[in-house]
Parts: C-alpha cells; sequence; structure tokens
C-alpha cells in the first residue's frame, strides 16, 4: 500500500499551501468585512467590492482552466473565454426565466427581449431553464459537448501549435459573431441583464452577494485541489511529456489526443462553471465576452502570474486584474499601453511568470513523489 | 408678342433670309412661323397638364427650328413666363438654391434677353407624364444626331411610346443607319412594338430578335404574354408565339443568371483579393521565420492611414496620391515590421506561441497608439476619379473600377514577389533560410539579416494591402481586427509559405464568402466557412500547399 | 517475461519523399529471438525503415507485419507501440522537465489509458522494476535530476532505459552507441545480447566493431533495398558491398 496519498503531496507544495491558505482567509474575512462591519467604516466591504472580489475568483477560476491546457498540456487555447461565456450564458438563461413577470413587459414566461422582437413563443432550447438542476447541467454540458466535438476534430487530425491557436481563435470569433445577432434568441448584442433574484434569493442583496462569493471560493479551491491531483498523477505526468515532447510520448504507447480531449474537455467545463458564478455577481453577460481579446488576456494572466503552476495561474489573474481596475479607473488610455506592454515584457523576460521570479534559481532536481524504497539498493519492503 | 412692324419690304427680305438661312443659327425678325410658335408657347404656359401633352406634340410636329431648345429647356425646369407680361423665356440655367434672379433667352432669336428677378417669373411645370412625353419627341430630333451615342438614347428613349408615328420614325431611321449599335437599339425598339401586333407571324419574328436581350423591360413584356389570367386563359392566344416566348424567357433567364454568376465572381475575387494581400505577407513571414504575427493587421491598418495623411497632405493632388501613398506605405509598415522584429521577435526564436503572445502584446500598442494620434473615429479616403465609377458590360452586368484595379493591383503584387523570390539573390536567400536554417547559416547567408529583411517584406506588403482597403471602407483603428482572423483562415487553408496557397486559399474563400452571403447572411457564412475550415483541416492538416521536406517537420 | 513468437515481415516496401526513394521494394524477414544489425550508408534508409514500422511515416506501398496477424500499417504508433514494438531514437528525446525516474515511470509497461494513469498507484513491484533499470542503465545516483540536465551519453543510456521498461516483444534500436565511451559500448552489447532470444532486436549502426562483437546476421541497405545479408564475415567481403559502402 503506497505510504501517501497524493492530497498530502499536495500539501508539501508550498505554492498550493498559500493558495488555498488565502482562500480560506477569503472565505472568512469577506462576509465579516461586509456584514459585520458598520458601512462607516474604512475596513467595510461595500457590494462593489464584494462585486470586484467575486469577479476575481471567477477570473482565477478561468486561469486556471488555461493554465491546465496550455501551461501543462501545451495547447495554446486563444478561445477559452467561449466557454467561460457559454456557461455564463446558460446560467444568464436560467436568471432571465427567474425574471419571471418582473419583467418591463411584464409577460410571465418571454423574457423583455423576446417581447421586444415580437416572439410569441419560447424557442425550443429555453425550455427546461427555469429549473436551476438544469441550468447546472447545461453550465457544464454546453461548453463540455463543444469542446468534446471540437477538440475530437481538431486533434485527431494532428493539428497543433500555432495552427490550432489560430482555429480556436477564429472559434470564439465565430461564436461572438453569432450570439451579437438579434434573431438568435440570446439577447443580441444586448445580451441579459437586469436580474432579480437566483433561486428565490435577491441577488442585490449583500446577504446574498456574500454566499455568490463564499460559493465561488470554495468553487476555486475544489477546482485548485482536483487540477493539483490530476497534475501530480502519471496521467498528469504523461500531459506534460505531451507538452515537451508529444511525438515521443506517442511512441511509448499514450494516446495522445485523448489525453488531450481529457484535458480540453475538462479546462472548458471549469471556464463554464467560472462564467456561471460570474454572470449573478456581475448581472449582466453580453456577446462580447466571446471576443478574441478576452481569450487572449486570460493567457496574458497565466503567463504573468506563472504557467504551470496553477496557484501561479490564479495569482496572476488577480494581480493583471486589479491593475486593470486600476488603471482603467484612472488612465484608460493607458491600459492599453500597459496591457500591450504586458504581453510584450513578460514573453521577452518573464517566460516563467512572477512566481518564477520569486522562487529564485531553475530547479536541477525534481521532486518525485518520495519513492516507496529507498534508492541506490533493492531493499525491498514487504506488503 | 408682336414686335414692331417694320416695313413690307424689309419684312419680305427677311423671310427671304429666313428661308435661306434655315437652321443656320440665330435668325433676327419673325416671320408666320415664329407667330404660330409663339402662339403655341402661350398655350404651353396656359394649358392644363392634360392638355400640354397635346401641345407638345403638336409643337413636335410643327418644325420650329427652336421647337428642340424649347423643348429641351421645358424638360429641365428652364421654362418661365413673365409674371406681367406673360412672355414666355427660357432661362440659361436651372433655378439653383440661391438664384434670385435668371438669365432670360428670347425663345425666337434665342438670344440672351435681359434677366429678371424669380419674384416676376413663373415656371412652366412639368410632371412624370409630360417628361415621358418630352423625352420622345426630343427623341425624334436626336434620332438623326450626328453622335451615335445620341442616337442609340434617343431609340430608347423612343421606345418608351411606341405609337404607329415613333413605329414609323424607328423604321425609316433603321433604313439608312450604319452603326451597328443603333442599328440592334432600332430592331430591338422595332420588336418591341411588334409584340402587340394582331397577327402571330410578326409577334414570332419579334420574339426570335428579342431572345438574346437582357433588358428588364424586355423580359417582362415576354413574361407578360405567357402569364395566365386567374380564369385561366392565357393574355397570348396563340399558342405557338406563347412557346416561343416561354422558351425565349428561359434563355434570357439563364443569360441573366449567367452573367449573375460572373458578377458574383467578381465581387468574390475582389473580395479575396484584398485576403491575399494581407495573407501573403503572413505567409512569408510564418514560412521564413515560423512566427505567427499577431500584430499584422495592424501593419495593414497603418498601410490604410498612411493613404490618409498623404492624402490629407497633398490635397490639390487627389488622382496621384494613392499612387504615392503605396511606396510610402510599404515604408512605412516594412519599417514598423522590422522594428518589431529587431527588438521583439528576434529574441523569441523558436519559440512561435510566444511570438504569438507578443506580437499580440504589439498590436495593442498599435492600435491604441493610432487611437490617440487619429482619434477613434472613421476616416474616409477619397477615390481617384481614375478609380472610380462604373464599366457597365452589359445590361445586366455592371463592374466597378476600384474593385477592377484592386484585382489587378493584387495580381501584379503576386507577380513582383514571386519574382523577388524566385529570381532575385535576396529571394534565394530567403528561400535558403525557411527550407533550412542551420544548412544556410554553414555557407555563409546571415539567417538574421534575412529575418529582419523577410519580416520587413511581409509587413510592407500588408502595409500595402492597407492601401487597397482604403478604397474599399473607412480607415479606423479597428481595421486590422477585422480582417486579421480571415488571413489567418487564409494561410491555414493555403499552407504555411506557399505563396500560390496565399493566392488560391484567398481567392477561393472570398468567392465561397460571396455565394453563400445571399443565402445565408454574412455572419452564418463565416461561421459556415469556418466550420468548412475545421474539417477541411483533417484532410490535409498541413494546407493545400504544405511546406515539404524534414525541416518542416519541426514545425 | 512473455514469450514471444512473432516474425517481422518487411514486404515490397516502398516510400518516397518529393521523388526520392527513400525505400525501394524493401523486403527481409526478422525471426523472433534473432538480434540483427543493419547497416548501410547515409540515406540507405534504415531510419525510414524503422519510421515506417513505428508508424511515423506512411510507406506508398508495401506491407508490414508482425506476427501473421498483425498489420502494422493499419495502426497508429500508439497501437504499435502497445503491440509490443518499442523504439529507441536516433537522436535522444527524453522528457527533459520529467526527472529521470519520471521518464522510466512513462515508458512502464501496462494500460495507458487516461483513466487509468489518472488514478494508477505505484506498486512496489514497479518500483523495484524501475531501480532495476537504473541499475542497468547507470543512473541510479541521478533519478531526481531532470532529463533535461543529463549529459548526452547520459540521454542515451536514460533512452534504452525506457526502451527496456516498455518491454516490448521487439527493440529498434538507431544508434545505440554514438557519444559513447568503450566501457559503455561493451556494456551496451552485452545488455543487447541478453536481451536477444526473448526478445528480438533490430540494431542500427555505424560502428562496424560493435556491429561485429553483436551481430550474428547482419543486413546491407542501400538505396533504399537489401544490398546483401549474411553473418559478417560473408557481408564484409561481399564486393558489392565494399565498393558501396566499406570499400577502401
Amino acid at each position: 500500500m503506497p505510504q501517501y496519498t497524493l492530497w498530502i503531496s499536495a500539501r508539501k507544495d508550498a505554492g498550493t499551501a498559500w493558495f488555498l491558505g488565502g482562500l480560506a482567509l477569503v472565505v472568512v474575512l469577506v462576509p465579516i468585512l461586509n456584514q459585520v462591519v458598520p458601512p462607516s467604516s474604512p475596513f467595510h466591504l461595500s457590494a462593489y467590492g464584494l462585486t470586484l472580489v467575486g469577479k476575481y475568483l471567477c477570473y482565477a477560476l478561468l486561469a486556471l482552466s488555461v493554465d491546465l491546457i496550455w501551461g501543462y498540456c501545451g495547447i495554446l487555447s486563444l478561445g477559452q473565454a467561449a466557454f467561460f461565456s457559454l456557461g455564463g450564458y446558460a446560467m444568464g438563461m436560467y436568471l432571465m426565466r427567474e425574471i419571471g413577470p418582473r419583467g418591463v413587459y411584464g409577460d410571465p414566461v418571454l423574457p423583455d427581449f423576446m417581447v421586444f422582437l415580437n416572439w410569441k413563443s419560447l424557442p425550443w432550447f429555453w425550455q427546461g431553464f427555469n429549473h436551476f438542476w438544469f441550468a447546472i447541467l447545461m453550465i457544464a454540458l454546453v461548453p463540455g459537448s463543444l469542446a468534446l466535438a471540437f477538440g475530437w476534430l481538431a486533434f485527431r487530425s494532428r493539428v497543433t501549435g500555432v495552427y490550432l491557436s489560430i482555429i480556436t481563435q477564429a472559434l470564439t470569433y465565430a461564436l461572438m459573431l453569432a450570439f451579437f445577432r438579434n434573431d438568435m434568441g440570446f439577447g443580441g448584442n444586448n445580451g441579459f441583464t437586469d436580474f432579480k433574484d437566483i433561486m428565490g434569493f435577491d441577488l442585490h442583496s449583500d446577504r446574498v452577494r456574500v454566499v455568490l462569493l463564499v460559493i465561488t471560493a470554495i468553487m476555486l479551491g475544489l477546482s485548485y485541489v482536483v487540477c493539483r491531483m490530476i497534475v501530480a498523477s502519471r496521467a498528469g505526468r504523461v500531459i506534460r511529456a505531451i507538452r515537451d515532447a508529444e511525438s515521443r510520448i506517442r511512441f511509448l504507447g499514450y494516446r495522445v489526443e485523448s489525453f488531450k480531449l481529457w484535458v480540453f474537455v475538462f479546462s472548458a467545463v471549469l471556464a463554464g462553471i467560472a462564467g456561471a458564478l460570474y454572470v449573478p455577481q456581475i448581472g449582466i453577460i453580453n456577446p462580447g465576452e466571446f471576443s478574441p481579446i478576452n481569450s487572449i488576456e486570460v493567457v496574458i494572466w497565466v503567463a504573468v502570474g506563472g504557467r504551470g503552476t496553477l496557484y501561479g495561474a490564479a495569482a496572476g489573474a488577480v494581480l493583471v486584474n486589479y491593475a486593470k481596475t486600476y488603471f482603467t479607473s484612472t488612465i484608460p488610455e493607458a491600459w492599453n499601453y500597459a496591457l500591450g506592454a504586458l504581453f510584450v515584457l513578460v514573453t521577452l523576460f518573464l517566460p516563467r511568470g512572477i512566481i518564477g521570479l520569486v522562487s529564485g534559481r531553475v530547479k536541477k532536481q525534481g521532486k518525485t513523489e518520495r519513492p516507496l524504497i529507498q534508492a541506490g539498493g533493492p531493499e525491498r519492503s514487504r506488503e | 408678342m408682336k414686335q414692331s412692324l417694320l416695313r413690307p419690304g424689309v419684312r419680305w427680305f427677311f423671310l427671304l433670309l429666313l428661308l435661306a438661312s434655315r437652321g443656320a443659327g440665330p435668325v433676327y425678325g419673325q416671320s408666320s412661323s415664329d407667330d404660330t410658335f409663339l402662339a403655341t408657347l402661350g398655350e404651353l404656359r396656359d394649358a392644363s397638364f392634360a392638355d400640354k401633352d397635346d401641345v407638345v406634340e403638336k409643337s413636335g410636329q410643327s418644325g420650329h427650328r427652336n421647337v428642340q431648345a424649347v423643348l429641351t429647356a421645358l424638360l429641365e425646369d428652364r421654362l418661365y413666363f413673365r409674371n406681367d407680361d406673360k412672355k414666355v423665356f427660357l432661362v440659361k440655367t436651372a433655378a439653383g438654391e440661391d438664384s434670385s434672379a435668371l438669365d432670360l433667352i428670347d425663345p425666337v432669336t434665342l438670344q440672351g434677353a435681359g434677366s429678371a428677378s424669380l419674384d416676376n417669373l413663373t415656371k412652366i411645370g412639368t410632371n412624370n407624364h409630360l417628361r415621358r412625353i418630352l423625352q420622345t419627341t426630343l427623341a425624334r430630333f436626336r434620332l438623326s444626331s450626328a453622335d451615335a451615342s445620341v442616337r442609340v438614347q434617343a431609340a430608347r428613349d423612343i421606345e418608351q411610346n411606341l405609337d404607329t408615328g415613333n413605329v414609323q420614325l424607328l423604321r425609316e431611321r433603321s433604313a439608312v443607319e450604319t452603326d451597328s449599335r443603333v442599328k440592334d437599339e432600332l430592331a430591338a425598339g422595332l420588336a418591341l412594338a411588334a409584340l402587340d401586333s394582331s397577327d402571330a407571324q410578326p409577334r414570332l419574328a419579334a420574339i426570335s430578335t428579342l431572345r438574346h436581350s437582357l433588358r428588364q423591360d424586355v423580359l417582362n413584356k415576354l413574361q407578360a404574354l405567357i402569364e395566365k389570367s386567374p380564369d385561366g386563359s392565357f393574355a397570348e392566344s396563340d399558342e405557338h408565339v406563347r412557346l416561343a416566348a416561354a422558351a425565349a424567357v428561359k434563355s434570357i433567364s439563364r443569360l441573366h443568371a449567367l452573367n449573375s454568376g460572373v458578377e458574383t465572381l467578381f465581387f468574390g475575387f475582389s473580395l479575396g483579393s484584398v485576403l491575399v494581400l494581407i495573407a501573403i505577407g503572413l505567409a512569408i513571414t510564418f514560412g521564413v521565420m515560423g512566427v505567427i504575427n499577431m500584430a499584422h493587421g495592424e501593419l495593414m491598418m497603418l498601410g490604410a492611414y498612411t493613404t490618409y495623411v498623404v492624402q490629407v497632405a497633398m490635397p490639390n493632388h487627389k488622382e496621384i496620391s494613392i499612387l504615392v501613398a503605396i511606396p510610402a506605405a510599404f515604408l512605412v509598415a516594412a519599417l514598423t515590421g522590422i522594428l518589431i522584429e529587431r527588438t521583439i521577435i528576434r529574441f523569441l526564436y523558436g519559440r512561435p506561441l510566444e511570438t504569438l503572445l507578443a506580437t499580440f502584446g504589439v498590436s495593442l500598442i498599435l492600435q491604441q497608439l493610432v487611437r490617440s494620434i487619429f482619434t477613434a473615429l472613421n476616416r474616409s479616403v477619397v477615390t481617384p476619379n481614375w478609380m472610380s465609377g462604373t464599366l457597365q458590360l452589359n445590361e445586366a452586368l455592371a463592374i466597378t473600377y476600384n474593385r477592377l484595379y484592386i484585382i489587378i493591383f493584387t495580381l501584379l503584387v503576386f507577380a513582383a514577389l514571386m519574382l523577388i523570390l524566385r529570381r532575385t539573390r535576396v529571394g534565394l536567400q530567403i528561400r535558403a533560410v525557411s527550407q533550412n536554417r542551420a544548412m544556410a547559416k554553414a555557407m555563409g547567408i546571415r539567417s538574421e539579416w534575412v529575418d529582419a529583411l523577410t519580416f520587413g517584406l511581409g509587413s510592407g506588403i500588408a502595409g500595402v494591402a492597407g492601401v487597397a482597403l482604403s478604397q474599399l471602407t473607412n480607415v479606423n483603428p479597428n481595421l486590422g481586427q477585422s480582417y486579421i482572423i480571415d488571413s489567418f483562415m487564409v494561410v491555414v487553408f493555403g499552407g504555411v509559405g506557399s505563396l500560390w496557397g496565399s493566392m488560391v486559399g484567398g481567392m477561393s474563400m472570398g468567392v465561397v464568402n460571396e455565394l453563400l452571403e445571399p443565402y445565408a447572411g454574412a455572419v452564418l457564412a463565416k461561421i459556415f466557412v469556418l466550420i468548412a475550415l475545421i474539417l477541411f483541416i483533417q484532410r490535409r492538416p498541413r494546407g493545400l500547399f504544405p511546406p515539404t521536406g524534414r525541416a518542416s517537420e519541426n514545425q | 517475461m512473455s514469450v514471444h513468437d512473432k516474425t517481422l515481415y518487411v514486404e515490397q516496401l516502398t516510400v518516397s519523399f518529393d521523388g526520392f526513394k527513400a525505400l525501394n521494394d524493401l523486403t527481409l524477414k526478422i525471426q523472433p529471438g534473432e538480434l540483427r544489425c543493419i547497416i548501410g550508408p547515409n540515406g540507405a534508409g534504415k531510419t525510414t525503415m524503422m519510421d515506417v514500422i513505428t508508424g511515423k511515416t506512411r510507406p506508398d506501398s508495401g506491407t508490414v507485419r508482425f506476427g501473421p496477424k498483425l498489420n502494422l500499417l493499419a495502426l497508429s504508433e500508439p497501437e504499435i507501440a502497445q503491440a509490443g514494438i518499442g523504439r529507441k531514437f536516433q537522436k535522444p528525446t527524453v522528457f527533459e522537465r520529467l526527472t529521470v525516474f519520471e521518464n522510466l515511470e512513462l515508458a512502464l509497461a501496462g494500460d495507458k489509458s487516461f483513466l487509468n494513469t489518472l488514478f494508477a498507484r505505484r506498486t512496489v513491484a514497479q518500483e523495484t522494476r524501475i531501480f532495476e533499470v537504473l541499475e542497468i542503465i547507470g543512473l541510479a545516483q541521478q533519478h531526481q535530476a531532470l532529463g533535461g540536465t543529463l549529459a548526452h551519453g547520459q540521454k542515451q543510456w536514460l533512452e534504452i532505459g525506457m526502451l527496456l521498461m516498455q518491454e516490448p516483444e521487439l527493440l529498434l534500436v538507431d544508434e545505440p552507441v554514438a557519444g559513447m565511451t568503450l566501457q559503455e559500448i561493451e556494456r551496451t552489447a552485452a545488455l543487447l545480447q541478453s536481451l536477444a532470444g526473448e526478445h528480438s532486436v533490430v540494431v542500427v549502426e555505424h560502428d562496424m566493431e560493435f556491429v561485429r562483437s553483436i551481430a550474428k546476421r547482419v543486413t546491407v541497405l542501400h538505396e533504399g533495398r537489401v544490398l546483401a545479408e549474411g553473418d559478417m564475415d560473408q557481408v564484409q567481403s561481399d564486393p558489392r558491398v565494399i565498393e558501396v559502402y566499406l570499400g577502401a
């Protein structure tokens, strides 16, 4: 019986410890700072602050998904925001139906934009979204299925590298164009907004916001642990081998396409979940979320933080978005310059991201899981 | 209006002069025909619209030398009468927005007769019906004009009103007509008239004449012949004629479809040629250096803005500013490209995904730069005269000059590039480095220099693509983003590093897009193309013209 | 160790790249348990032949069978590897960012599906095996070192080790001793000889001394087809071979 389990090995990793610890801190502090600390105090976390933190957490989850597919597997997918948005739209559809007769036009079934378009009945693909469990299912299923179909086609034909990146970018671009159309049934260029409540809880109340934020943090933590487990397993090593020497691993007998597909689909589902958590906190989803620049920005978060580390990706997401929030409120034009410069500087000078900078010297030694038997002598422990 | 009476002898003299110099220019004095003429003018002034038709017809037949001038003036809103003495005058130029007074022309002498303020003048008006009558009447005059194209137009105008008189006119004219174009037009007019004949034979003959006509009115008339009225009877009684008409309609429809197809093809090529221009630069840099330059679209945008700047800097030379812009755009884009290569890309050699990200950063910076300098507003670049306008190939097919020139331009650029790569030493070096860098270096080729040059070349072509694009659409900082994804797809489709691949890929994508658009709309067409591309990649993962050799396996 | 009895049949294999015929109607047969050396000048098609067998390159025509029923041309690379054919590449490719230990672990024979590897726990037997191989290839002290930090010769050994871990029935070894010291060459020769019998071993090499020391049967390739075949003496005295390859 192996002496240790994977999650213990995860605990031995300093980055993971910091990350999970930080999350725990958020989970504890946020409710206090919002609910307990009075609004007059400078420590009070306002509703705006709640939204901001929630947003960062969702982005951190999105960054995790990109790190998994790019940092570990080497697939530069420039379309992860598509999966994020699909999850967001699925949640949005549920929230729209929850509005019910409280919309501007007062129709109990049809959302406002459909009434505006003179539609008489709900399109078939809206059926079922009045049930929360159905929405949850779709949040995982829709991005997952798209990733499955697309990935199967792409990986099977051995499309790799830059070609693959271009095609993923084209995919999200096409989706953006499609969702911008007013007759698609997804709200056109306005998207979905004006949400009222979720499962009966008022979305505008601070309490509910806090709960949503805590749920997001927990999901982030859970996803992190699962990702860490994947990455620490033998499958994780295969995935990293695919990144570094794809044909070699093939000759060892591994079905590379199958591994890539699993990771791609799982990553898409993670992104979808991130999107679904994002929408009720932000209060809006529109087709601009599909635009290619969003996807590329996520890649930069991961690159800045440190790809191939998981916690680095999450940290990068929070850092860059914090900078963005700060810059766009003070000097908006400068943000574009700053973002562009970030891309250039990180790729040129910080290939291992900030984490790389912090952890100092390049590792010469690996950290294999501690072998059951010691090297240097065939001492076998009997089981 | 009666002028003061001259002595009888002088009047006879002038009458002789009048007779002798008929139609040879302004004649002074007045004759009895002038009186009638003036009387007619008075009728024109006073009659109701319904009666005006008759007056015009009558005057058309009257034979007075100035009838054409007067009727033309009436048609052009240049016939007025003075309020105080009710005299009818032509005016020199039609009343504009700020005219207060108009220069008068005497209808009899056709000489200047002073001017009058607009308050004192009333226009003799026309309506659409009257205009048509005027056109046809005037056409009779023009049918004997010296200029063949005027005669063609006259014949066309007459066809608007094919009464027996006019048909006779056409017949007379076609007997003496020498120009083939006019002859065809006259024949068509006569055939159209014959379609209304009471006998079946002339109708059949007419149909056979009109079988290849591309004119919409001909088609309409033929279609009317085979129409069924609600009670089941046909408009055309004779069955032979009906069958002939149906066959004619079918053949005409086929011709229309053919022309429409050619037009779609033309638009497809025009769209495709822009894609080709953008994709070629990308294909070269990707082929030689293995990098995808995400800032490529912005280099094109720089070229478009260069065109704008050149135009603003040369405000009086609209016609040649675009010719100046071409090398200018090339230089601007090429230098920017070389700068990018030397400062960034060269350090990321062998890491294509990183290069993709870094160049994306560059594209953001370039976009913001342009936005800061030129604002985000659209800027329009004026098309020079020699590039504007339409070439009407036949009634069903018209191609615009600007698109035509862009297609030709693309072909020229392509040829020039082929020449550079195949025939020059520089081209040889570029090809060597792209096929086997290590070997090329070992042979003394300075591969860094070649890299910079290649990147400059590719970028310069993007700049030139921007010049072409500025003729088709407005220039704004997002121009690059709209086309970059399409050009990526062209490169993926056509094959990396292959010029022919870009040409074939770009043109075919342009045509496919044009073909799909009327059925599916622009967005769905794009989505369809994307899916088709993904499926195509299944069979040919390296594109239509893949790079060959062991070295290319590393890409 | 499974008993294997599969013959490798290569029949009339033709491969051309852009008009150049890398393999030209190549036919040969490797008996089960044989140790065969393939020699020939550069460009003779030795590596291309291995590429076809392992599924890296598709031939224009011909057949490759492993055993009476298994058509290798219909399989993908992983499937061929799973079918019991292992290859050590000409240019050592190890996984630079994984440790030596992890490199070998990846090569472990067994179920290589995603789900299995996700939940796999290393057994004692497996670890024992890894350490055995580490001893054989002489990298036991460096088992925590990252693959990318090894010297060229060590990388060669690691690749040999990975090949051993796969427990293949047929080993294709492409230039195993390039860059090795004399002692290492001797060790490699001994290793390969010990493997023959229970495995089929095909070795491509240029080092004639090495070939002589291990080969029972030698095949000479030239311009994509078999020029001569026999034991080392026969081949070395064959006039055609001398003219083309070994001469003067």
